[in-house]
Order: C-alpha cells, then structure tokens, then sequence
C-alpha cells in the first residue's frame, strides 16, 4: 500500500510527527509563528485519546508539560523565541528534575518582539543557555517539512532516552514552508519510551545513579510515590545542601549527554572530501548554501556544506577536522553571529573563520553565500 | 483522640523546617485527617506546591508530591490531573506565591472549575524571603519592604477565587484546627476547582514587626476576626467591620475541566470514525 503522502507546512509536518511518537499531552500559548503547531495537535490529540489543554500564559504551558509528563505521557509544547523566554526557568526545572518532554521553537527574529512573521534564527544560543543555572542542552535543527517529522521524533526519543527537555529548533520559513511530506508507517521509525522501574516502589529512589546515568523514571498514579522538586536532591529526589552529593548530581546531568555524543549528534556533509571553503549553515539557511555550493563548484571553486542536525551538543568533532582541512570556513546564519563564535572555539585559528548574517527577515540566498567564498578564498 | 499522624508523613522527614509558632504545621495536620477522612489512596494523590514555607508542605507527605516553581504549582497541577484524571490533586501554597506571582495561574485553574483542592495559607507575608509585604498583607501594616505601612490594598483571596470561577469556595483560620479538615475533606470530594483559604499566623517575619507580641496574640486575633457565615447573615455591617467570614462561602454544581474534555475526545474520536 503507498504511503500517505501530503502537502504540508513545517508546523503541521512537526505536529503529525509528536502524534507518530506517541505525544498524549500538548500545553500551549499561541504565538507566531508556532501557532499551526497548536492548532494541528488541537485537532489530532483528542482523536488518540490524548489532551490539548491552551494555558494561561507560556511559563503555565511549560507547567502543565512538565506536570503531565510525570504522569508518564510524552509532552510537548510550541513556542517562538519570546515564549521561549518566558519558559526558561521551568526549562530549568525540567532539565533538573530530569523529566521528559519536547519544546519546539518556530524562531523568528529578535530580541523582544522582533518580527513576528518574519525568519530567524536568533534562539540558538537561547537554546543552550536558556536557563540559570549548569545543565546539558540538546536542540535539534532540520531544515525541511519532512526531516522536522523524522527529527520531532527522533527530540521525542532523546527526551525519553536522556530524562530530559529537547528543543527542536526551525526557522520560521522551515515551518510556513509547504513541501511533500511522506508519513511513515508506524514502525518504520524507531520509537523509544522512557524506561520504568523494576524494583518495588518501596525501593523506588527516582535519582539513583546506582542504576545509570539515566535512572529510571515512575509515573505519578502508577503506585509509585515519590517526590519530586526543583531544588538540588539527593538520589531520593529529597532537598539537599550536602556539597558531594550537589557536585556529584549537577555533574551527572551534563554527563549523561557528553558521555553520549555519539548517540545524540547527527550532520550531513555535502563535498567536504576535497573542500578548501566549507559553508557552516543550519536550518533554511542551508538549503541556500546547499545551492551556493553547487554553483561553486561549477566555477571550479571546491565548496563544501556542513549541515549539523544536532546543534547542542555542539558537533565539535567535524567542525574541528573540517578546520584543519579547510582553508576557511563561512558560517551562514540568519542572526548577527551566534554559532560562529562556537565554530572559532573548535577551529582554534586552525583556519579563518567569517560570517555572513543576515537579520533583515529576508533569508540568506546563495548569491550572497557565494559572493562571501569569493572574497575569503 | 488518639490520631496517628506518622501513617501519612515520610519517614525521616521530620521535624519540619516551621518556625515555632508558624500555624502550617496546624493545616498539614487538617490535611492529612482530610485525606484519610476522604480514604484517598495516597499512591493516586499528587500534591503539588510552589515555593515558600507552605510550599514545603508536600515535602512532608507520603504521596506523589510535586514541590514546583515559584507561583507555578496550579499550573503544573493543571497538567498532572488533565495528563491522568484518576489523580487526587491537591495544591498546597502561601498568599505571595498563589496570588501575586501565581496570581495568574490562580484564577483561571479557578475558571476552567478542574477538579482541585487548592489549600492557601494565608500567612499575610512573605515568609521564607524574610517578611516582604504579600497581596494579602493588610494595608497599613509593617513588611520588611514597607516600613513606613504598607500602601498597597489586599486582595481578598476567597473573593477572587469566587469571582474567578471557582465552584467551591471555603476559608478559616489556623485557630480553628478541627474546621480545616471539615473544610479541605470537602473540598476533596467536590467535584470542580475548590479553594480552602486558611487564615494562619507567621510570628517570625509578619507577628514581630506588627506588634503582636506573642503566638498567642496572634492565635487570639484569628479567632476575635473569624464570623461563621450563618452568624453574618445576622450581623449588621457595622457588626461585621474588619471581620472576616468563615466556613463554606460559596458552592455550586457545574460542570467539571476534565471531564468537558472528556467530551471533546469522544467528539473527536466519533467525527473520525
């Protein structure tokens, strides 16, 4: 039998995509351009059976996530770059509580209001450090209508796998973007849920690294009772001021992602084999330098793409082999420079590192890409 | 009579972190008769708070407890009971937390009536920050951030409740121990959004700087300002200056959050079929 096949936006392709994966839960504000995001798991969840609940405010929205997903459902919430802002502490709260759940930001330009209906990709460091405090990020950055299906799934995984918030980042014209999507059938991607309990709740300790990085995890209303709070724990998940067991848990929920890299971190590379210029760019955006590389390339001039999928953790392995071979990397982003400062800490003067940003809410063309490897080279 | 307490506190996570004298340890007790009055099945009972001194009530209790952020607990309450139904969910908070940072959150849990026990302990300060004026903090009166009297008006936390939509609506004081779990067992069992505010007493950061000179004095103003309400309905209003109503101030059968959903999802399920 074909496959159902449809012409979608990015935002309906990202919603679809949580249904795939399982999603029971969506709690959300509207706010452009998120808002179709919203609208489609308003329509789909009820049909599963799951709840769509539109909050208060942003920072309720995190709340009612996070409160669900300890129920056990997976969770999502849709947002843009100012309710990303606004979610930030809870984000926090999630990443230490180590409760699962997905936040994708449809980024439009900045700071504060900015260009609501216009491109960005201004939340990329927002994704990093958006929050106070030490934590492990990971945010993920497709660039089409049908790889923000593959990766919503594959943050909803992370998210399961890890015991943690994962963002998935698109600019806004990835997610207006209408293009052909192909729905897989259920099975066809890997699903993974949150590993439960094996010991008797009496023995339950929802922190205990005796039992791995990522311990496992009870539901609330599953006869496990347990407690949970956003103050630094023990392994029992009670308060505590002890400095080795604050060292010891703070450190644990970075490593859980830096031991994993691995698992965690995906790119694409296009002609990098011989490459002397290699276009850094993410998102819509490298779609564009997709192209600039084929024109290149035409004129003899041997360019190359590095497309990373997974932004955080930084894909710091490539990029700093790819300096080493290079004679320049251009770092194409629709922000005033905010991943180039990452790819010059990795390159370490092993090659020159240029920019080329753009903020005016039009996106980056190729012409422009390729102009900037004329002049660098 | 002989109560045993002990059944329904974690083991080891006792003796609290309550000032002598603080009246949180009076609603925990009410709370915890509430519950086993209701015969809730403490594995199926989340109790969520934000931050604050009351907010570390849950801490304390042998159930699934959410301790949250600052003025969010209504809303990660939200989440728990919309995610799972068959949750029991309770909210236990202060004054500053529920009504001036949560005060958002507070009303419209209130508006959508979900089924929840919002316990707020009235303390009129904030406590665990050392004594800044709250919403609830009377005006006139000594905070740490207002020492020449507070000029801000109060919020009446039961009339906003009320005003916000929620379907059961009760308020005493920490004096009046054996009230609270009357009320909060009530509260419980309806079914709908129902706030229990509890007058209580912070002796440490609010009673020190307003001249009451002891727990006692504090105790003995709960209880000179409480009115039952049947008492105030022949009461004149001169009768009942600076005196607050008691006992259960509002109830009313509508239909709950949950399961209006319910509804939505058998309407969605029945248009895809």
């Amino acid at each position: 039998m074909a496959k159902k096949v449809a012409l979608i936006q990015g935002n309906e392709a990202c919603a679809h995509a949580a249904i795939y994966a399982g999603c029971k839960f969506f709690g959300g504000y509207p706010i452009t351009p998120s808002t179709e995001v919203a609208e489609v798991m308003s329509i789909e969840l009820p049909k599963v059976g799951g709840k769509f609940i539109q909050m208060e405010d942003e920072i309720a929205a995190m709340a009612s996530v996070i409160g669900a997903a300890l129920t056990g459902v997976k969770a999502l919430t849709a947002t843009s770059g100012p309710g990303v802002s606004l979610k930030q502490e809870l984000i926090g709260y999630a990443c230490i509580a180590e409760t699962p759940c997905v936040i994708v930001n449809v980024m439009r330009g900045g700071p504060s209001t900015g260009m609501p209906t216009g491109p960005g990709q201004s939340d990329v460091m927002q994704a990093r450090w958006g929050t106070h405090g030490d934590h492990a990020a990971i945010a993920l950055v497709p660039a089409s209508c049908q790889e923000i299906f593959s990766e919503t799934v594959r943050a909803f995984n992370l998210a399961e796998k890890f015991r943690m918030p994962v963002q998935v980042l698109f600019d806004e014209i990835v997610g207006h973007m209408r293009e052909r999507v192909e729905f897989p059938e259920p099975g066809e991607l890997e699903v993974i849920d949150r590993t439960a309990p094996n010991v008797p709740p009496a023995e339950y300790k929802p922190y205990d690294a005796s039992k791995g990085d990522v311990p496992p995890l009870a539901s609330f209303g599953s006869g496990y009772k347990f407690h949970v709070t956003g103050l630094n724990k023990a392994a029992d998940g009670f308060p505590t001021t002890k400095a080795e067991l604050v060292d010891a848990e703070e450190r644990r929920q970075i490593s859980k992602v830096t031991d994993h890299v691995d698992e965690i971190e995906k790119n694409e590379e296009y002609m990098t084999e011989d490459a002397e210029v290699v276009i850094w760019a993410y998102g819509s955006t490298a779609r564009s330098a997709r192209y600039a590389v084929n024109e290149l390339r035409k004129s003899g001039i041997k360019a190359g793409l590095f497309r990373p999928l997974t932004l955080w953790p930084f894909p710091e392995k490539r990029t700093a082999a790819l300096a080493k071979q290079a004679k320049a990397i251009v770092v194409a982003e629709m922000n005033l420079g905010q991943m180039i400062y990452e790819v010059e800490r990795v390159a370490k003067g092993a090659c020159n590192v240029v920019g080329e940003f753009r903020v005016d809410g039009e996106p980056i063309n190729p012409g422009q890409i390729m102009d900037k490897v004329k002049e660098v080279l | 009579m002989a109560y045993d307490y002990e059944k329904s506190i974690r083991p080891g996570k006792l003796p609290h972190i309550w000032c002598p004298g603080c009246g949180h340890g009076i609603v925990m007790k009410g709370l915890i008769r509430a519950m086993d009055s209701c015969n809730l099945d403490r594995e199926k009972t989340s109790i969520v708070s934000g931050i604050g001194c009351a907010s570390r009530l849950p801490g304390y209790m042998d159930a699934c407890t959410l301790h949250t952020a600052h003025g969010r607990a209504a809303a990660f309450a939200t989440g728990v009971k919309m995610a799972n139904p068959d949750m029991t969910v309770i909210v236990c908070g202060g004054d500053g937390d529920g009504t001036a940072i949560g005060g958002n959150h507070f009303i419209h849990a209130c508006r959508r009536n979900i089924d929840m026990t919002y316990v707020i302990m009235n303390n009129y300060i904030y406590g665990m920050t050392g004594g800044q004026f709250s919403p609830c903090t009377p005006t006139g009166h000594k905070a740490s951030t207002t020492p020449y009297g507070n000029p801000d008006p109060i919020f009446d936390i039961s009339k906003l409740a009320i005003g916000s939509g929620a379907t059961f609506v009760a308020r005493t004081t920490a004096f009046h121990a054996t009230q609270i779990d009357k009320l909060i067992a009530e509260g419980i069992k309806h079914k709908g959004m129902a706030v229990i505010e509890v007058l209580d007493d912070c002796p440490t950061t609010y009673g020190r700087r307003n001249k009451f000179r002891s727990v006692v004095d504090m105790m003995k103003r709960l209880k000179e300002v409480a009115v039952p309400v049947q008492a105030a309905a022949k009461m004149t209003a001169e009768q009942l200056e600076g005196k607050v109503l008691t006992g259960v101030l509002y109830k009313e059968d509508k239909p709950e959050y949950c399961e209006m959903y319910q509804k939505v999802i058998e309407r969605a399920q029945g248009s895809a079929s």
